[in-house]
């Protein structure tokens, strides 16, 4: 048993320390920090930075440009980030689409698209979902028919992140209607150019704009673009939900949100003392904190266990759900140590004028509503724990 | 980083494991933990010889182990199967007879058996509130109070007692030959003892023992939280095997998501539980080993009471009879929050830390 990292280890923490403070730009990291939703521009500027540095597709083999880490060493990476307030790599190119065709595509589709995800160059979505289709992936609906060298797609995807930004949009489509669910399903990657493909903004809960719909009416896509074998897209989705975990618990943002919980509640005062002084909500801090400290561990052991196996395990789901659970907890600290001070809706009000500072206020509700969706997303908490039941539990 | 055992705490955690399958089946240990003395002397011994005690010291006490993740593999093995017998006051002596540099050899022997008397009725948690007194000096001290809830006081030799003299909280050895000492047995199995200490002859062992007192805390605490991972494994196990065998309306009913999803909840705390243990143990001896002492002691007593509680109503009716197994692993969890702070009090611990 050791819980300390290794001397290359730390030496590896330093360098990526050394180049966060160098080239992290402010305004991007106070964005962050402030709970603001990024701009496109500062997006596509920090991964910019990154892929200069050769640090941008973390979790791609050497082979394909990525920097050949160990798991703990990206651990070390996704710590470091967040603790200096960069923003989260948006994932759908580097983090999906990319190990798919490193591992589906084909030479042809790997020469041409991954380079053009590490430059920036395609701004890619995921077109997941479906309306009737949500935690039961497999009934979708949306259909591709083959007409000559077209895929004529027809359809409807949604919640699709950032969607209004993407030039590209990988979606699972029923192409054999008539086989078994999961079986009649294939990869197939959409230009979202090509007529016949529209975006619909959703406003979301605290009123941002972040998911959208995406419609399909005969929108014709050269067959070329299907990843991998027709019809067997399903194995391709399953493989992207159990590829790339670590960091499934997002431990570092939480480390993020308890330092900011703490921040409020010894600014705030109640009864003539600071918050954290009042017995109560310093008890609720402290449950949150120990569980996150136990979090951290867990998430090392899951780490160790990866790297020992050279896959996560299904244990991954339990980080999931306690790392979601623990975080909304600490979210809803946030907004009850500010109390009545986290009532303006963000941009009603001059920020100048608020008690803390618009650091502190103008956006913690609105943090604390979008961040319900982590426990639904990514399939939701309770589809972990079907999960779990099937695969430790055995049940 | 590294969160494999090394091959000896393996080879002890697999040794151990296996003498108290065999030695001490469950039917077995209920009559040890729930008769008088509460202690199989037999078994002791071989638990002895198999290092038991010895895991618990560092070797320039003439232990062979004594660090966070040795007590850990024992307590959790001993936890496995619900070993009633004093082994927390073995290591908690352990921990004072080595801040004072005092001989351990009969301690790690087995020959002679400690338990150590911190709490009292109106002191349970607190070292500051505790108010037996000491009086004299040298070969002519004696101590008044009443040491309560003395766990494996029914059967010590010894008992090192903290006491205050002149606002100094110091440790002090008493032969139990020599208190009054009332031993009896306790709800969860096993035995502990109320010491009546009335100008009770006593030697100085520590004269400022606050720091020494909060080590033997923090190494007890770690002990128990490792003693209920194990039980909460062994817990945790036995439901999920009976939802696959029990049957109800023509199915198992491990096939009912509302016992599924409350089977992962329980596998997701033990497993934060151990982390936490893991935490307290990589911590001890540091300089803060309390504050993670208190993390990991509040976080199992959540955990182990919602382990214990669970794995009753899961079984049902089954787990409420003496006779089922369930039902005194649930007790054992239950209980052991009262032991060294309970999850409220350590929590207050970890609070305190946030004020300026």
């Amino acid at each position: 048993m050791d819980l300390s990292y290794s001397k290359d280890d730390l030496a590896f923490r330093d360098e990526v320390r050394a180049f966060l403070s160098e080239k992290l730009p402010k305004e991007i990291s106070n964005a962050v920090r402030s709970g603001a939703e990024l701009t496109k521009a500062m997006t596509e500027e920090w991964h910019a930075i990154l892929n200069a540095r050769g640090w941008l597709a973390t979790i791609w083999p050497k082979e394909f440009g990525g920097p050949g880490w160990s798991p703990v060493q990206k651990h070390i990476f996704e710590e470091e980030c967040c603790r200096a307030y960069a923003p989260r790599i948006v994932p759908f190119g580097l983090n999906m689409l990319g190990p798919v065709l490193q591992k589906f595509g084909s030479k042809a589709q790997q020469d041409h698209y991954l380079p053009r995800i590490l430059d920036g160059t395609d701004w890619w979505c995921q077109g997941y979902s479906e309306p009737g289709a949500g935690s039961d992936l497999a009934s979708l609906k949306t259909r591709a028919d083959r007409d000559g060298d077209h895929w004529v797609i027809n359809g409807q995807k949604t919640w699709t992140t950032l969607g209004q930004h993407a030039d590209w949009i990988f979606c699972l489509c029923r192409t054999d209607p008539d086989a078994k669910k999961q079986e009649g399903i294939s990869f197939i990657l959409v230009d979202m150019a090509t007529p016949g493909v529209e975006v619909r903004p959703i406003r979301l809960i605290e009123g941002g704009h972040e998911v959208n719909e995406v419609f399909f009416t005969d929108v014709r896509v050269p067959i070329g673009n299907l990843v991998g074998e027709e019809n067997k897209g399903w194995t391709i989705a399953k493989y992207l939900l159990t590829h790339e975990r670590t960091g499934i618990a997002g431990v570092g943002f939480s480390i993020q949100a308890l330092e900011e919980v703490k921040a409020l509640a010894r600014k705030t005062r109640r009864g003539g003392r600071p918050l954290i002084e009042d017995p109560l909500f310093a008890a609720r801090i402290a449950q949150a904190e120990i569980d996150l400290e136990a979090m951290k561990i867990t998430n090392l052991r899951m780490l160790f266990k990866a790297q020992e196996q050279g896959a996560p395990g299904p244990e991954t789901s339990l980080l999931k759900i306690k790392g979601t659970v623990i975080h909304q907890e600490l979210k809803d600290l946030a907004r009850r140590a500010l109390g009545p001070v986290a009532a303006p809706f963000p941009g009603h009000v001059s920020e100048g004028n608020l008690m803390f500072g618009p650091e502190d206020t103008a956006h913690n509700a609105a943090r604390y509503f979008n961040n319900r969706k982590t426990s639904i997303f990514g399939g939701s908490n309770e589809i972990q724990r079907n999960i779990v039941t099937k695969t430790m539990l055995e049940l | 980083m590294d969160f494999n055992l090394t091959d000896d705490r393996q080879m002890l955690a697999d040794t151990l494991n296996r003498f108290l399958t065999e030695q001490y089946p469950v039917e077995y240990r209920v009559n040890v933990a729930y008769e008088a003395p509460f202690h199989d002397a037999a078994l002791w011994d071989q638990m002895v010889e198999l290092g038991a005690l010895y895991a618990l010291a560092p070797e320039q006490a003439g232990g062979m182990g004594g660090s966070g993740f040795d007590i850990a593999v024992v307590f959790e093995a001993l936890g496995r199967r619900l070993c009633p017998e004093p082994v927390l006051g073995a290591l908690m002596a352990s921990r004072l007879l080595a801040a004072a540099g005092a001989d351990q050899e009969p301690l790690l022997t087995g020959a002679c058996k400690y338990a150590v008397g911190i709490s009292e009725i109106d002191a349970a948690y607190e070292l500051d509130q505790v108010a037996t007194v000491a009086t004299g000096a040298g070969d002519a001290i004696t101590l008044s109070g009443r040491k309560s809830t003395v766990y494996g006081g029914q059967v010590a030799d010894v008992i090192l007692v903290a006491a205050k003299q002149d606002d100094r909280l110091g440790v002090y050895a008493v032969q139990a030959a020599q208190a009054n000492i009332t031993g009896y047995g306790m709800m969860d199995g096993g035995g502990a003892a109320e010491v009546l200490l009335d100008n009770t002859p006593a030697s100085l062992l520590i004269a400022d023992a606050q720091e020494a007192l909060q080590d033997a805390i923090n190494a007890g605490i770690l002990a128990l939280c490792a003693e209920a991972v194990g039980v909460m494994d062994v817990t945790h196990t036995m439901t999920v095997d009976y939802l696959k065998q029990r049957k109800q309306f023509g199915i198992p009913i491990g096939k009912f998501q509302v016992l599924q999803h409350r089977a992962v909840d329980m596998l997701t705390e033990i497993e934060q539980a151990r982390s936490i243990t893991i935490k307290a143990a990589a911590e001890l001896g540091g300089v803060e080993a309390s504050k993670y002492a208190s993390m990991a002691k509040n976080m199992i007593g959540r955990a182990a009471r919602l382990i214990g509680e669970e794995s009753i109503q899961m079984h049902g009716g089954i787990a409420m009879t003496w006779e089922y197994a369930v039902s005194h692993y649930a007790k054992r969890l239950i209980m052991l929050d009262a032991q060294l702070g309970d999850t409220d009090y350590h929590l207050s611990q970890v609070m305190k830390t946030y004020v300026a």
